[in-house]
């Protein structure tokens, strides 16, 4: 039997019944990375020896207290190459950490140690996780494993596509705008944000410190429960982590979404909507009437104004959270006799080009004479985009739409900064938000995967996931996978 | 806030008319916190070896996230209370960002518009007149690394190193308003306000380490306009003798530019020590932009009012409440007050030697005097002496009880502050009693007499100080031990003074 393309759960029924060892789940994974990866260009770098020792350590658990261990124990994971793994090398997809290897590991990935994973490699993404492509990846682009002339969208490309392209049934991923929730839709795979304060951010490297959030890649809703649980909740490591105890979601998964009200934002049904992309989202509302849910429309006016909110306040943070990288205690340098020529090297040949635009938009917005017209008002926005999600779950208990308003694109085709920022149009007021995102599999149009996108009322992570499940159980296409799966089980 | 508006010293002449300068004080106090601002790494980085009080948060490593330290919090409102500031109920952080190799984030953690408190004020003396200063506000931050340069300044180095041990360090800056007017002020302010932090035991008050360091902002105008002048800031004064000096020169600088028709320049300069001069070392074109914005990694402080409370209610006497205490109830004069209280320690040892029994002028006298001598000789305050605050208050009561003269007090003190030891046990070992019997020293007496003719001569021809060298003489026979009052008393008798 083989395991390439399965989910988290076959895998943990499987390494408990004997039907699989880690050590076997390891070298599945290590053969369909070599398989395919030249191909795809997700792994940035493989971590084979670790996930040798662990996978011995995983088998050992399992076979002293099968009972005991975590449903992650033995499974094979890849991690976005912006989180911190003591002694692994760490890039976050730019030439400016070449030779960083971080002497701590985060708290999300300790507890997936903890939970006796199987860590296979970093996953490549976009520089410093901004971009919607993983083109701006200063190694190579991700390819996306439906077609391999696409995007697998971004940021983090990598991880999305390593489960699309069966190498791992999950991985970990971060969501600044979208970068977990679009790359899900645009690989055909379930991506999963959680409320910004549930998982820890200390060990993620900084893009945008007030909408960063780490979330998980994997085939099935449920899968992406199993891993939420064991990454959230409150560390003293991180001040805006929440001290509120987590609902476990596995309990809500069950419940279903009969009576349910869930809300179509008027807004997100826009001109920018490919028409196989709005009427797969429509099909999947149709769906969920079907089972029980009453569909309410409402209404988002602020909206249209949430692209040019987080294209301040994003930049705005990462111009500051990217000052560190000046070639002096860690990564790159450029060496220079002079201090500011030595600066001004490293950061000029260490960055790529979008990175320098947000840091300049960033720096920009902050000067003094233009931050109350850019920066605090953009926070003002920012206020009322979340008021009116507030407003709108006063009404509904979740909201509906696309998580992408196309789906997978040829590489090369949005090299017009503007309109890769439209990208996330439909994702990243979720972020402003603070509000938790599902993007699931809702369908093809073209031949390519439709997301359809779940938010739920902040901390409601749990109600998220149970809409999803609900829709994934009635429809089945959390079973079809990319052509890279079906290729390995032949 | 000012209460300085007369004083004669503060006036200053440019051509005809009469000009006053405008001084504002800015103090960085490093807080006596175990651990760093942020993160777990102890704050003691005097003496580590370089770079070993570090971790991945104190070195900005990517990927780190601060954690508010609660004791810094705690003695940062502590400061305030003390500083009579108020406190509001909602505090937060700031990124101030700016490059430079001491500051391994690219940004300070800082606040900008929301400090922890504001509004406060600073009572002190300038000769005995009392005088206040409004305090802008006391805000909490963290520290950068030190430097070290192959060279002058970093500019010129042909290599620089780093050491992040002191990055993260709890820092205090206390703003003050610009209410003084004189060097003597800003002195005098200085040394108050770092009395009154190690008397809360927030700060060390080390000037020359850097725990406590000061930046002024000085600028002259004429006397009686509201509007204030050109502001140029002076940093790198390491002591409260350059502060002094460096406000001197700079108000005498600027004084002579105007006086000469020049006009002044907003800049910053520095003191330079060797050529007991300010020179320029950044002007306003060049000043920072720092991009304050709120600090995304930490969320908003709320200050209970109970805290608050809770902290107001332990603070301990401040050093002018205390001052003016030991007055009132000992009687004690202003400058020997003031003295006693400048330190805690020092105030309670006064009070503890005061409480066995010691008399409190008597108990003032020897502690400013012949303690302070010995503590500064050795180098080695009181307490830790091999005399101990008990076996001083034990060495004065034999000498008010007449039991030893005061000489032989003295000798004693020098001995015992060294070697350590019971006073009384020494005093009947040795011998030490004082004589004061008339009958027993009158021999000596007529001996002192007798072989010193000039003396009583002189004495006789009405210079009063040749008695001394006849009461020494009998001083020295009894090696210190004889009343000398009782053998002036004795001298002049016979000699019929």
């Amino acid at each position: 039997m083989s395991f390439t393309g399965g989910t988290v759960a076959a895998s943990a029924a499987a390494l408990r019944d004997g039907g699989v060892s880690p050590q076997e789940l390891l070298t599945e994974a290590r053969a369909q990375v070599e398989r395919v990866d030249a191909e795809v260009g997700a792994v940035l770098t493989p971590t084979w020896e670790l996930a040798e020792r662990q996978a011995a350590d995983a088998q050992r658990r399992l076979r002293e207290d099968p009972g005991a261990a975590s449903p992650l124990c033995g499974v094979p994971v890849a991690l976005k190459d912006v989180l911190c793994l003591e002694g692994v090398a760490c890039t976050a997809g730019s030439r400016i950490l070449e030779g960083f290897h971080p002497p701590y590991t985060g708290t999300a990935v300790q507890r997936l140690l903890d939970a006796g994973a199987v860590v296979i490699g970093k996953t490549n993404c976009d520089e410093f996780a901004m971009g919607s492509s993983t083109e701006n990846s200063a190694y190579r682009p991700v390819r996306n494993p439906w077609d391999r002339s696409r995007v697998p969208g971004g940021s983090s490309g990598g991880s999305a596509a390593a489960v699309a392209a069966g190498m791992v049934p999950y991985s970990l991923g971060t969501d600044t705008g979208g970068s977990i929730r679009q790359p899900a839709a645009l690989c055909g795979v379930v991506g999963f944000k959680p409320t910004y304060g549930r998982v820890s951010r200390y060990g993620l490297i900084a893009f945008a410190s007030s909408l960063d959030q780490i979330g998980p890649f994997a085939h099935t809703v449920e899968d992406c429960a199993l891993v939420y649980s064991a990454i959230a909740g409150h560390d003293p490591r991180d001040s805006t982590s929440s001290p509120t105890a987590v609902e476990d979601p596995m309990e809500a998964l069950r419940a279903g979404i009969a009576g349910m009200r869930l809300g179509v934002p008027h807004e997100y049904f826009g001109e920018g909507l490919e028409p196989g992309v709005r009427l797969a989202v429509e099909e999947a509302l149709r769906v969920l009437e079907g089972m029980g849910a009453t569909l309410d429309e409402v209404s988002l006016p602020s909206t249209g104004a949430a692209l040019s909110t987080y294209y301040i306040i994003a930049p705005a943070e990462c111009s500051s959270n990217l000052a560190r990288y000046d070639g002096i205690r860690f990564g790159m340098r450029k060496e220079h006799d002079a201090l500011l020529q030595m600066y001004l090297d490293t950061r000029g040949s260490g960055f790529g080009a979008e990175v320098k635009r947000r840091i300049m938009l960033g720096t920009y917005a902050l000067s003094s004479g233009y931050y109350d017209a850019y920066y605090r008002k953009a926070q003002k926005v920012r206020t009322v985009i979340a008021e009116e999600f507030a407003a709108a779950f006063e009404r509904v208990d979740a909201l509906v739409c696309a998580t992408s308003p196309t789906v997978a694109f040829p590489l090369a085709a949005r090299e017009d900064p503007l309109s890769m920022y439209l990208c996330d149009v439909l994702t990243l007021p979720v972020n402003l938000a603070g509000l938790p995102g599902v993007s699931l599999p809702c369908g093809m149009a073209d031949g390519l995967p439709v997301g359809l996108q779940v938010i739920a009322p902040r901390f409601q992570d749990a109600r998220a996931l149970r809409v999803a499940h609900a829709y994934e159980q009635a429809t089945g296409w959390h079973r079809t996978r990319s052509p890279l799966v079906a290729a390995a089980a032949a | 806030m000012s209460s300085t508006a007369t004083h004669g010293t503060d006036t200053l002449r440019v051509g005809d008319r009469e000009y006053q300068a405008v001084i504002g004080l800015e103090v960085h106090a490093q807080l006596l916190t175990r651990s760093k601002m942020f993160c777990g790494c102890s704050a003691a980085y005097v003496g580590a070896p370089p770079n070993s009080n570090t971790c991945p948060v104190c070195l900005g490593l990517p990927g780190t996230l601060p954690v508010i330290n609660r004791q810094a919090v705690e003695y940062t409102v502590r400061t305030a209370v003390a500083l009579n500031c108020e406190i509001p109920e909602f505090t937060k952080f700031d990124r101030k960002n700016y490059f430079y190799p001491d500051l391994p984030k690219g940004y300070q953690i800082s606040q900008y518009d929301l400090p922890l408190s504001r509004q406060g004020w600073l009572q002190f003396h300038v000769d005995g007149e009392q005088r206040r200063c409004g305090v802008t506000r006391v805000h909490l931050e963290e520290d950068t690394g030190t430097m070290y340069h192959a060279g002058d300044v970093l500019q010129s180095a042909t290599s620089s190193l780093v050491d992040c041990n002191r990055c993260g360090v709890p820092l205090m800056e206390i703003v003050g308003e610009p209410d003084l007017r004189t060097p003597e002020e800003a002195r005098e302010y200085l040394i108050w306000l770092r009395r009154v932090l190690m008397y809360i035991g927030v700060n060390d008050g080390n000037l020359e380490q850097g725990s406590f360091r000061c930046d002024a902002n000085v600028s002259i105008r004429p006397r009686g306009s509201d509007q204030l002048g050109v502001k140029v800031e002076i940093k790198n004064m390491n002591s409260f003798r350059a502060v002094h000096h460096a406000l001197g020169y700079e108000i005498e600088r600027q004084r002579q530019v105007l006086e000469q028709g020049g006009a002044l320049l907003q800049e910053t300069r520095g003191w330079v020590e060797t050529q007991q001069a300010t020179v320029s070392q950044r002007s306003k074109e060049y000043a920072h932009d720092y991009r304050y914005f709120p600090e995304p990694d930490l969320p908003p402080l709320q200050l209970e009012a109970a805290l608050v409370e809770r902290i107001r209610g332990e603070l301990p006497e401040l050093p002018d409440a205390r001052a003016a205490r030991l007055r009132r109830q000992h009687g004690l004069g202003d400058y020997d007050a003031g003295l006693l209280t400048a330190t805690r320690e020092e105030a309670d040892t006064y009070e503890s030697l005061v409480a066995t029994g010691v008399g409190a002028k008597l108990a003032a006298n020897w502690m400013l005097g012949e303690v302070a001598r010995l503590a500064n000789e050795h180098r080695l305050p009181l307490q830790q002496s091999g005399l101990g605050v008990v076996g001083l208050a034990a060495l004065l009561r034999l000498l008010e009880a007449g039991t030893i003269s005061g000489s032989v007090a003295k000798e004693l003190l020098a001995e015992l502050y060294r070697d350590g030891g019971d006073p009384a046990a020494l005093v009947e070992q040795r011998g030490l009693g004082q004589v004061s019997d008339a009958g027993a020293l009158s021999s000596l007496v007529d001996e002192a007499i007798a072989q010193g003719s000039k003396a009583v001569a002189d004495f006789r021809a009405g210079k009063e100080a040749a008695l001394q060298s006849l009461v020494g003489y009998v001083m020295k026979q009894t090696r210190g031990r004889a009343d000398a009052q009782l053998v002036n008393r004795l001298l002049r008798e016979r000699l019929g003074g």
